[in-house]
């Protein structure tokens, strides 16, 4: 049926115009239920039998919840939404009435209906009956007079007899609001967006993201995008002015006048407060009187534009009051602030994860108001703090779907001749992977052979992971979604499935695997002579770990035709890395720590950093030089969207620290990429040989992200670490999403496969390199956690022990610590809440910190005692206390460390 | 992408029609008994008056006289009520031009031209917006409009009453009915349609709100029994793995336009031959 919507519009020149649109009501949209025999359904979701117990309805029924309860609800999945531009159900819109009113009939109407056309299959359905639920009074009390089913959500969620749990689930609504919070008004009222946005046309508010700080509860910076680059921050300080801002959110802040300024305090400062301290919440802080320069923009918030509240992993304070149903919620992410959650199943709760979401956040509480989403497991056990961190992390890390499962290669596969055709078969190369041990994805393989010119050729074989994964499909989403592959200590988070990553994709010794090779023809003092890329088949020789290449090139007796292509390889890499760094490159270092496992309880039993060998530099070398060669080719071909990778120079303050820390020593020179490079060359210190690795660890603080971008996007390509006018990442397809898209790019430049619209669309293109640039960001700091949480787990069985180590920064009340043999980084506070805190000075050139008499350094050598503080079980940290020099009131004795029997069994 | 989501994700669009289903359609042929042929077509809101005359002798210069085959004479102008603005439109704007040009070109591929030579066919169309009159009432309002203006001004309407989207093929519909009244004979029924692509789906026939939603749109004019184009004509910027999909779908909506035509052609004999006594 044909009905025509006819409204008046206003015009941006003032005019009034008339506009009719067609409106087609359809009589083809089912009603989905399986007991309808008369329409004629494609699928049907509700099922016959959709039953939940509950006391009020003891008939099978179906719910219809109106959007206020959707919204505002996390409530289970068996509630099914319908859609309505029915035939039977349209309305038209009466005179006089608000379109939120016509919303509320629109759904009374298709309950009705519902309930009518179920009505006529009356044998069947068992008394099948459709209940609708809503929290609007109004709207319950007419659909009672039209003689409905209708609940107030709430009433129906504690009739549920079979889940009393949920109860808690639902959301505070407002109208039980007011009874949890005393009358007293402790923030000042939001205001509304209409203000809020004059306010920013006119610019006396500004708009931007609210970060909390990690250290100071009461303190938070606002981050304020401005006009192209520049951009600014504004500080915040004490509860009133944070005005119930929570991290992430999109607010809108007033600057205060310049005199109320202040600078960040960098004092640590944790909300201790219990459920009853509403009251006594106005902590004020002693304003610290700072140097004029030092004092930033500060601000107060006016309004919120945008929350953006996700479910928050953290533990339960249950409350001292027994029988009491609400409780603060901590959350594990200490910039969140605390919850208010109401629960009954407090005692099982405590002492585990759970996850919470708010609700919202009043302005006479002094905390938000939430409720429970679910348990995630005990605190301390390896799973449960392995999923909080993956949740807090945002890593996606669900097992895949079935849809994105039915895109994978049916098995047994085999290459077939088509495939063939279109490659080159370089099945007969001498072609060996080179990987750390135990690695099941091998993403890269090389070869290495005299040609009869007397020239080289090297080829650098990746799997060719774009041949599985096409574009478009749900496995490409997914993909593109992950980003990357995660790797935890004793776990890895796949991009792909794993009949991919390890099995399909992976370059495995002895089978036939399809491949994108590089190849290049080099001369004896690796020159590039040629280079070309091609799709191909290969079928690698041997799968090798570093340390097994390593003893192949170093064993002369050997002369196969592997050890042979390795020590060729060896030779010009050696040649290449020389060429690299005199152009300067930087060669930095972190220290990574590698957690020996032990096989059954997958408990760290040892811990050492990795170490580094010629092989590894060999590897890397290649893999540089084929992204290059690749970043080049594609941006040839593709100057407005090739996925590239950048690594912008650093500010040259960023460099501050580095030259304070180095001066009594050396001198370091920060004006170039190559000057850098040459001074931490040079930087050695008779009887100190760690400290050249140490001023590489805090030159490597100073850098900049590197990014990926879209080519149309920006101008500035340089990496500054490589000291590459171009680059991208080509070599890691099977763990990163960016390869797959290079991939793919340069199977275009070379006519290997077609092209697809997103691929050539700089705007997709640079939203992909967004999402790639935060998971890569994510799953970087998620490793770092895995690595922290297993570090603690280590200490746990290992006691505590007393460890050299040298001072990497030193703070106002603390230094930090690295002790090189864990890799470990711990900080050394020298004021403590139960003691008299010692005389302390710090000074910022230099930095130095004076305790008492003794003066600490940057590079400092002291000796701690590391131990496992666990008294707070959501934020189980390595506590270090100093051992020498000796202070006295300040370090501690040397404690016994006798090793535990148990790690004697163990390390074998 | 801005406002309005055009495709839901049931799969609805903004006026309830599934993404290949078009808009309703309704003609009537011989509407205008002065010309040798004339046809008023609804699809949707967009409404249009074709009227033909000829194959007469050649008017105005004879210079354009081609000696083997007619010459096609199109013009295209729009009501000044025919859209939600009432803006005068000045004859020989550059859009009614082009429109003329292309509605001129898909013709001269379907009328068999050869068969008159050295005279010259005239298909004017109208488009109209306004308000919904109901069929018969709206083309007597309509012609009382017609005849006043036609005597000043010598050559009016191919019209377009009332425009709500696809100008263009509301128009070659309107027209291929009118050609058929005059009794000129053609190739094969000239069909036009418009698709547009949204989220990577093919929308058949727009309309007004879907044109003006960014959405690329491709205007195609077919012979829909041989499945030559006549006409094909695109102004947006589309990927060109999409275009095959986009013009399958021209296609496909073409062939129904071509049914619901055919029924129209067919009805209008049976009426005129009741009438006749044949």
């Amino acid at each position: 049926m044909l009905k025509s919507k006819t409204f008046v519009k206003k015009t941006r020149s003032g005019g009034v115009m008339k506009v009719v649109r067609e409106h087609y009501l359809r009589d083809d949209i089912w009603c989905g239920s399986e007991v309808c025999t008369e329409c004629k359904q494609e699928s049907t979701v509700l099922q016959k039998d959709a039953c939940m117990e509950s006391s009020l309805c003891s008939y099978p029924h179906y719910l219809v919840p109106d959007t206020n309860v959707v919204l505002h609800q996390v409530v289970k999945s068996d509630i099914k939404f319908l859609q309505t531009i029915e035939y039977d159900t349209f309305i038209e819109r009466e005179p006089g009435e608000s379109a939120n009113d016509r919303n509320d009939r629109a759904i009374r109407v298709a309950v009705k209906w519902y309930s009518q056309h179920l009505k006529t299959f009356e044998s069947d359905t068992d008394g099948l009956k459709v209940v609708l639920l809503t929290n609007d009074q109004g709207n319950k009390q007419k659909a009672q007079d039209n003689g409905l089913l209708v609940y107030k959500c709430e009433e129906y969620v504690k009739s549920l007899i079979a889940n009393p749990e949920l109860v808690d689930r639902l959301a505070l609504s407002s109208d039980d609001k007011n009874e949890i919070t005393s009358s007293k008004v402790l923030f000042p009222e939001h205001l509304p967006l209409s203000r809020i946005q004059t306010g920013i046309k006119s610019s006396s508010f500004l708009q931007g993201t609210f970060r909390a700080s990690r250290d100071n509860y009461l303190e938070a910076t606002v981050f304020v995008q401005g006009e192209g680059e520049d951009s600014t921050e504004v500080l915040i300080q004490g509860l009133q002015n944070l005005n119930r801002a929570v991290h992430q959110d999109v607010v809108a802040v007033q600057l205060l006048p310049r005199s109320e300024w202040v600078a960040p305090s960098s004092v640590v400062l944790q909300d201790e407060g219990t459920a009853k301290d509403d009251e006594d919440a106005e902590e004020e802080e002693g304003k610290v009187t700072a140097v004029e320069a030092a004092r930033k923009p500060t601000g107060k918030v006016v309004g919120i534009i945008k929350r953006n509240w996700r479910p928050f992993c953290g533990m339960l304070n249950v409350s001292q009051i027994k029988e009491s149903t609400r409780h603060l919620f901590t959350p594990a992410d200490r910039r969140i602030p605390r919850i208010r959650i109401e629960t009954r199943q407090a005692s099982t709760l405590s002492g585990q994860r759970i996850m919470v979401a708010i609700d919202g956040w009043p302005k006479d509480s002094r905390y938000p108001n939430g409720h429970f989403v679910r348990s995630l497991g005990g605190a301390g056990e390896k799973d449960t703090e392995e999923e909080v961190l993956l949740l807090e992390h945002d890593v996606p890390h669900q097992a895949f779907s079935q849809a994105v499962l039915s895109f994978l290669p049916k098995m047994p596969w085999a290459i077939t001749p088509e495939d063939m055709m279109k490659r080159e078969d370089l099945r007969p190369l001498t072609v060996c992977s080179v990987d750390p041990p135990g690695c099941t994805d091998i993403d890269d393989a090389l070869h290495c052979r005299e040609l009869e010119n007397g020239n080289l050729e090297v080829g650098v074989h990746i799997a060719d992971v774009s041949h599985f994964i096409r574009p478009g499909n749900a496995l490409d989403k997914e993909a593109a979604n992950r980003g990357t592959t995660v790797y935890l200590c004793g776990k890895r988070i796949d991009m792909v499935p794993e009949l991919l990553s390890s099995n399909l994709c992976s370059l495995r010794s002895n089978v036939d695997r399809l491949a994108f090779s590089c190849i290049w023809e080099i001369n004896h003092k690796a020159e590039i002579l040629k280079t070309r890329f091609t799709k191909s088949v290969i079928n690698s020789k041997a799968s090798l770990t570093y340390a097994e290449a390593q003893m192949r090139i170093d064993d002369t007796n050997k002369n196969d035709d592997i050890t042979k292509s390795l020590r060729g390889l060896n030779k010009l890499a050696k040649i290449l890395k020389r060429q690299r760094i005199e152009k300067g490159a930087l060669t930095l270092s972190s220290l990574e720590v590698r957690f020996h496992m032990d096989s059954e309880t997958h408990d760290p039993i040892d811990l050492q950093t990795k170490e580094l060998m010629e092989t590894n530099s060999m590897v890397e070398e290649f893999m540089l030089l084929a992204n290059i060669s690749v970043a080049q080719k594609i941006y040839d071909e593709f100057s407005e969207c090739a996925l590239l990778r950048k690594h912008p120079a650093p500010p040259p303050s960023n460099y501050d620290i580095l030259i304070k820390a180095a001066k009594s020593k050396v001198k370091i020179h920060t004006d170039s990429a190559k000057a850098l490079a040459d001074s931490l060359d040079a930087a050695k210190v008779d009887g100190f040989p760690y400290f050249n690795t140490l001023l590489r660890i805090l030159a490597t603080r100073c850098m900049m992200q590197a990014v990926y971008f879209c080519s149309g996007m920006d101008s500035d390509f340089h990496h500054y670490g490589l000291a590459s006018p171009i680059y991208t990442h080509f070599t890691s397809p099977i763990r990163r999403y960016a390869d797959i898209i290079v991939h793919r790019l340069l199977a275009v430049a070379i006519g290997a496969d077609t092209t697809y619209p997103d691929l050539m669309d700089k705007h997709k293109q640079s939203a992909l390199c967004n999402n790639l640039n935060y998971r890569h960001k994510m799953s970087q700091y998620a490793q770092r956690a895995s690595v922290a949480f297993h570090t603690q787990l280590f200490f746990k069985s290992r006691g505590i022990l007393n460890e050299e180590g040298f001072v990497l920064f030193v703070r106002k009340n603390a230094i930090i610590v690295l002790i090189p043999k864990f890799g470990l980084e711990g900080t050394v506070f020298f004021d403590s809440k139960d003691k008299v805190s010692p005389n302390i000075v710090f000074e910022e050139e230099g930095p130095t910190l004076s305790v008492e008499q003794h003066k600490f350094h940057i590079f400092d050598k002291v000796k701690v005692t590391i131990s496992l503080d666990d008294s707070n079980i959501q934020h189980q940290k390595i506590r270090m206390a100093l051992i020498e020099p000796v202070i006295p009131g300040v370090s501690v004795p040397a404690p016994d460390t006798e090793r535990p029997a148990k790690k004697q069994k163990l390390d074998h | 992408m801005a406002g309005l989501e055009l495709l839901s994700d049931q799969g609805y669009r903004l006026d309830g029609r599934k993404a290949t289903e078009l808009r309703k359609l309704q003609a009537r042929m011989g509407v205008f008994t002065q010309a040798d042929g004339s046809a008023y077509l609804e699809q949707g809101n967009t409404k249009a008056l074709a009227v033909v005359y000829g194959p007469h002798e050649m008017r105005g210069s004879r210079s354009r006289t081609l000696h083997d085959r007619a010459v096609i004479n199109c013009q295209y102008s729009m009501a000044t009520f025919s859209t939600a603005e009432r803006k005068r439109r000045p004859h020989g704007d550059r859009k009614s031009t082009e429109m003329s040009l292309h509605l001129k070109q898909t013709f001269e591929a379907a009328v068999m031209t050869q068969l008159y030579p050295r005279s010259q066919i005239d298909i004017y169309v109208k488009v109209r917006v306004g308000l919904t009159l109901h069929l018969v009432r709206g083309i007597i309002a309509e012609i009382d409009f017609f005849v006043i203006v036609h005597k000043h001004v010598s050559i009016v309407f191919q019209q377009i009453l009332q425009s709500d989207g696809g100008n263009y093929s509301v128009c070659v519909n309107a027209a291929t009915l009118a050609v058929i009244d005059a009794g000129i004979p053609m190739r094969d029924y000239v069909c036009a349609c418009t698709v547009g692509f949204v989220d990577e789906t093919p929308l058949a026939d727009l309309c007004y709100a879907e044109e003006n939603g960014g959405v690329s749109s491709l205007a195609l004019a077919l012979l829909p029994r041989g499945g030559q184009i006549a006409l094909l004509q695109m102004d947006a910027r589309l990927h060109q793995d999409h275009l095959e999909t986009l013009i399958e779908a021209a296609m496909t909506a073409c062939k129904g336009v071509s049914k619901v035509l055919d029924e129209v052609v067919r009805q209008h004999l049976q009426e005129a031959s009741v009438l006749t006594g044949e």
